[in-house]
């Protein structure tokens, strides 16, 4: 007999076809493999035909991922030899692979004085390099790619034909003769800028050599990594890093490092054997980890540093030459996306930096580096880009009582039938627009879900513009029209305003709801769920702003069962850098005379501003009746200082949840904190800690009132210590996002799951 | 002593206010004249206008009520290129206020009518119940020659400079402060502007627009202008002037200053050619103005800040909903 397989997953573009051709060889099986646009077919005919699935299972590339793999039993054909059969219609791809950090072999590789590559800063292979980054339109080939213009030479071809090698279909493979140039930059005395020829024969490693030395001086360097540049100086150098924030206008706001190896990065941080975990893992994401030595001016004031390894040929290749950890910001200008190419680099950060190193192999779409961190076993992701993203799900559809259901099956369907498929079809294209700040867009279509890498916050027309390019992008790599477009309440989200202009029908999804949906889709749930969204605001059903919510949902609705109790947003927007006024104006008389803006708090509490239950802004209340903060000087500050000094020793908390009484309130009156923070004030470690254990505690009193399985979601348990105390309370099964960004980088998932599951 | 209803009955009182108070202040002989309507002589193109003023408190740093209402409708006139000549008024008083507060309103319009040049030559009052008006409010309709014809919010071409003739915001901040009982030196910038325009007008300035800032601010008038014109304009945050009071108390009150009202800061959109004349010219009156920017052709407002990013000036929101989250 002739079994047909047809496989869905990442099976396209990370050497999925080598792998099956080699196993069948090795199995002696007969037929072919062949991508197609419903995903990888393959026809095996020959005695050890049942062994084929669970050989390949075992032994899949790095990369690939199946999700599903359906199975026909057909008549024998008698084929002679097995062979990968070349795509005879174009095939769309709906699998378009991140970017992967460069591969141990490739490593090896490169360090090989007896390797043609040896020290080639491009070299890459079917398990890592750039994709998503350097792809223009389906399918995923390389004259669809910025490595059109790069011409393979007969050895890289002759590797790039050839099944068995470990750069068959490596779109992006080159070598020295055929592949991209690393060029230097600098800035002359008179501001203009020059690109540094160097002639002789060792021109690749002098380059390099030449960016380390000039780091070593101090000076600020821009390199061009997978999604964009780098500003980078050496982080050890305290000038140096002043320098930088002074350039850049960043006075406080933390760098991220970049390490040598892990090493390295034991000498200045301690970690957990996670930390380890995600800091090593193939997606080399930055990974917020404790500090324990202080660099002055990397991350002041708070206990933390984002740290990362190398990820590309030329990272490694610099740290040949330096040993110290180096500043690694993504290069734009405030609040505008990462920058692509060296001459908007000149144009926008000719001031900031002395050097640039580039090369000409073009980003096509920008990514920023993903910022991951460990909670207790588990992780949260705070930034999905490189790396992670396009972030695909496999969906599977089925009629369960005439009403839509999903199921998220992993590698378990074995079926004959095809009949669902014509249902998948009827579905409706979806896009999830996501919020205002973090955003990401999400697809739906068939049985793909596709979300796309950090966008950012769409606060400038650069960054509207970028968002308005990544949904161009998704459209022509997943051959994608939306009919139906999903968006938030908030009338000011530019997501928003984007989506009621376009002529096609639109739904509105409460921002709360949609984090909600955001960890029901990760995980799969049905049913309802408690869930707490905490996080800085949200537009509410009902108009105001909403931010520390308790809500009933399940995939179709949701109810609003408790919030914490609203107060007046003095000074509105404005009021998330400057907390003053909102936060004595809601303490007790007697203990708000210590505070000089008592009187102005006061009279401004009389005023028109919007009301919100918004538990970051409690953050931030806190932070400053207690005296760690003045002002709010960069996002997630006050946060981050609560959790400095946090003390696991001091137990005290106070109840805010009452669960003893004859049931919990609808209001949650949280000002007693405010009360104790601005009474107790000066002393960190007591405000910190009380004020974690009263949050952690009326997490898990209220959720004991409720026979339901818990939700945790939104920007605020970002915060590492509020989510594992909550874990080590509670004694319920507890869901939050995990690979899908908790913060508001998930609302357009959330937006999207909605619209699969209800429309 | 306070006004009471009988000020507004037609009889003893209402006379002597007309006659002690109005006249007295006002006096001039077209409304001496005392007909049912004034007779003016008028040549050529007339600008007309009217407006409503409601303020509170009605006393502020720098001004109240009474120059607000002149200041007001003058520079509506002369927004137009034109001369505000003649200006009627009415008045809605609250029963209960003070006498002296009146007089001291009717006082300052007085001597803000002697500066624009222009006379009062009609007017009506009425006194209403307590708690029907707050306080007083004050309706002025004026009209002027125009001197130069063709400025209009639809001329903008690519290319145009657009001035501020000093810094924004004042008015609104100096109210808001006031009603939240913030101790401030800032003083309303209100004012009538006529000596200003016709300074541009004598000094043969192509004037292409002009604007007063007053509600809305600035951005109004921006998205007003490129809304008319259909063409864009681009603003430099750099050189928009604003002073460091009115950036930090609007940072408490959660405004932005670009959009709040002024009372005596204009915006002018001239010839390439002639900008820097004019700005030189409008720093005689107020040292704060400044070339802010310049009129586009990509239909958009657009604020560009020190380092490069560029964000759209949006007409202002009546809500202050933030969207950071
Ligand atoms: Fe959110
Ligand atoms: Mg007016
Ligand atoms: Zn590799
Ligand atoms: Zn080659």
């Amino acid at each position: 007999m002739r079994i047909k397989y047809k496989i869905n997953g990442i099976v396209q573009g990370v050497g999925f076809r080598p792998t099956v051709y080699k196993i069948a060889k090795e199995l002696d099986l007969k037929g072919y493999v062949l991508n197609s646009s419903d995903g990888v077919i393959i026809e095996i005919e020959g005695e050890n035909q049942n062994k084929f699935i669970e050989t390949l299972k075992n032994n899949l590339p790095p990369l690939a991922r199946i999700d599903t793999i359906e199975k026909e039993i057909l008549e024998r054909k008698n084929y002679t030899d097995f062979e990968i059969i070349e795509s005879k219609q174009t095939t769309k791809t709906t699998s378009i692979s991140p970017d992967i950090a460069i591969c141990d072999e490739c490593l090896k590789e490169m360090f090989d004085k007896n390797n043609r590559r040896y020290l080639f800063p491009f070299i890459n292979c079917t398990n890592c390099g750039p994709r998503y980054t350097i792809i223009k339109d389906i399918p995923y080939d390389r004259k669809n790619t910025s490595m059109a213009k790069f011409k393979m030479c007969e050895k890289c071809y002759e590797e790039y034909t050839n099944p068995l090698d470990r750069r068959y279909h490596a779109e992006p493979t080159c070598c020295f003769e055929c592949g991209p140039e690393l060029n230097v930059k600098w800035k002359m005395e008179n501001g203009t800028w020059k690109e540094l020829r160097i002639e002789n024969g060792e021109w690749r490693i002098k380059k390099i050599e030449l960016i380390a030395e000039k780091i070593k001086e101090g000076k600020i360097v821009a390199i061009k990594g997978l999604g964009g540049f780098h500003l980078v100086c050496n982080a050890t150098n305290e000038e140096a890093v002043k320098e930088l924030r002074r350039r850049k206008q960043r006075p406080t706001k933390p760098f991220a490092m970049m390490f040598k190896d892990l090493d390295t990065i034991k000498e200045y941080c301690d970690l957990s054997a996670k930390d380890t975990e995600l800091i090593t893992s193939k997606e080399k994401p930055i990974v917020l980890v404790k500090k324990r030595v202080d660099l002055p001016q990397i991350a002041d004031g708070i206990d933390r540093y984002g740290v990362f390894l190398p990820y590309t040929p030329v990272h490694y290749l610099l740290f040949e030459y330096i040993d110290f950890p180096i500043v690694a910001t993504s290069a734009n200008i405030s609040d505008e996306p990462i920058i692509r190419d060296s001459n908007e680099l000149v144009e926008k950060l000719g001031n900031v930096v002395d050097y640039i190193l580039d090369n000409d192999r073009d980003i096509i779409n920008a990514c920023d580096d993903s910022v991951v961190q460990a909670v207790e076993f588990e992780y949260i992701t705070m930034r999905c880009a490189r790396g992670y993203a396009p972030l695909m799900k496999n969906v599977k559809f089925k009629m369960d009582n005439g009403k839509w259901t999903m199921e998220n099956e992993k590698d378990k369907i074995d079926r004959n039938n095809n009949s669902q498929f014509s249902i998948l079809n009827s579905q409706l294209n979806i896009l999830g627009v996501g919020a205002n700040q973090k955003n990401t867009i999400s697809l739906s279509f068939k049985d793909k879900f596709i979300l796309s890498p950090h966008i950012g916050d769409l606060g400038t027309i650069g960054s509207i513009e970028y968002f308005e390019r990544t949904i161009d992008t998704f459209r022509r790599l997943y051959d994608f029209e939306e009919d139906v477009i999903i968006c938030d309440k908030h009338p000011y989200y530019e997501s928003t305003k984007w989506a009621l202009k376009q002529n096609k029908k639109i739904y509105q999804i409460q921002h709360h709801y949609a984090h909600a949906l955001a960890t029901m889709f990760e995980y799969d749930l049905e049913g309802d769920y408690l869930a707490f969204i905490f996080d800085g605001t949200g537009y509410g059903d009902d108009g105001t702003i909403w931010g520390g919510e308790v809500f009933i949902a399940n995939r179709h609705t949701y109810e609003r069962v408790h919030y914490f109790k609203q107060f007046k947003l003095i000074g509105g927007e404005k009021a998330v850098k400057n907390p003053a006024n909102m936060a004595v104006a809601l303490l007790d008389d007697e203990i708000a005379e210590k505070f000089k803006n008592r009187k102005l708090a006061k009279n401004l509490s009389k005023g028109s501003f919007p009301l919100t239950s918004s538990m970051g802004r409690i953050f931030d209340m806190v932070a400053y009746l207690a005296g760690m903060i003045e002002r709010n000087e960069w996002e997630g500050m006050s946060g981050l200082l609560i959790e400095k000094y946090y003390n696991p020793e001091i137990a005290e908390y106070i109840s805010l949840a009452d669960s003893r009484g004859c049931g919990v309130k609808k209001e949650i009156d949280f000002v007693e904190l405010l009360n104790f923070a601005a009474k107790n004030r000066g002393d960190f470690e007591l405000v910190s800690s009380v004020f974690i254990n009263s949050i952690a505690n009326c997490v898990v009193e209220i959720s004991e009132m409720y026979d339901l399985d818990v939700i945790l979601g939104g920007g605020v348990f970002q915060n590492k210590t509020l989510l594992s105390e909550i874990l080590k309370r509670s004694n319920k099964k507890i869901y939050f996002n995990k690979t899908i960004p908790i913060n508001d980088g998930g609302i357009s998932v959330g937006q999207t799951a909605w619209g699969i599951w209800n429309l | 002593m306070k006004i009471t209803l009988a000020y507004g009955g037609g009889g003893e009182e209402t006379n002597k206010l007309i006659h002690d108070l109005f006249y007295k202040n006002f006096s001039n002989p077209v409304l001496e004249s005392a007909e049912d309507a004034a007779v003016v002589e008028m040549n050529g193109k007339t600008a007309f206008t009217t407006d409503s003023f409601t303020v509170s408190p009605i006393f502020f740093n720098g001004g109240n009520i009474g120059k607000l209402a002149i200041a007001g409708t003058c520079n509506d006139i002369a927004m137009m290129g034109a001369k505000p000549e003649y200006i009627t008024c009415g008045f809605m008083i609250e029963e209960g206020l003070e006498f002296g507060e009146l007089e001291e309103i009717v006082k300052t319009m007085a001597k803000e009518l002697e500066k624009a040049g222009a006379k009062i030559v009609a007017g009506d009052t009425k006194v209403v119940p307590a708690g029907s008006v707050d306080k007083i409010f004050i309706n002025t309709s004026g009209i002027g020659t125009v001197i130069k014809p063709g400025i209009s919010a639809h001329n903008l071409k690519k290319g145009d400079v657009v001035i501020v003739s000093r810094d924004i915001g004042r008015h609104g901040t100096v109210v808001m402060a006031h009603r939240y009982e913030v101790e401030t030196d800032i003083e309303s910038d209100c004012k009538v502007l006529w000596e200003e325009v016709e300074t541009l007008i004598n000094a043969g300035i192509d004037i292409k627009a002009m604007r007063d800032a007053t509600r809305g601010g600035l951005s109004a008038v921006l998205n007003e202008w490129a809304d008319a014109s259909g063409v864009g304009i681009e603003i430099s945050e750099e050189k928009l002037p604003i002073s460091d009071e009115v950036i930090g108390l609007c940072e408490i009150f959660g405004f932005e200053p670009m959009d709040l009202a002024n009372e005596g800061t204009f915006v002018v959109a001239v010839d390439a050619k002639d900008a820097e004349k004019a700005e030189e010219i409008l720093k005689k009156f107020n040292s704060s103005a400044s070339i802010i920017g310049e009129v586009t052709d990509d239909r958009k407002v657009v604020l560009t800040s020190p380092w490069g990013s560029k964000r759209y000036i949006e007409l202002p929101k009546g809500e202050l909903l933030p969207r950071i989250c």
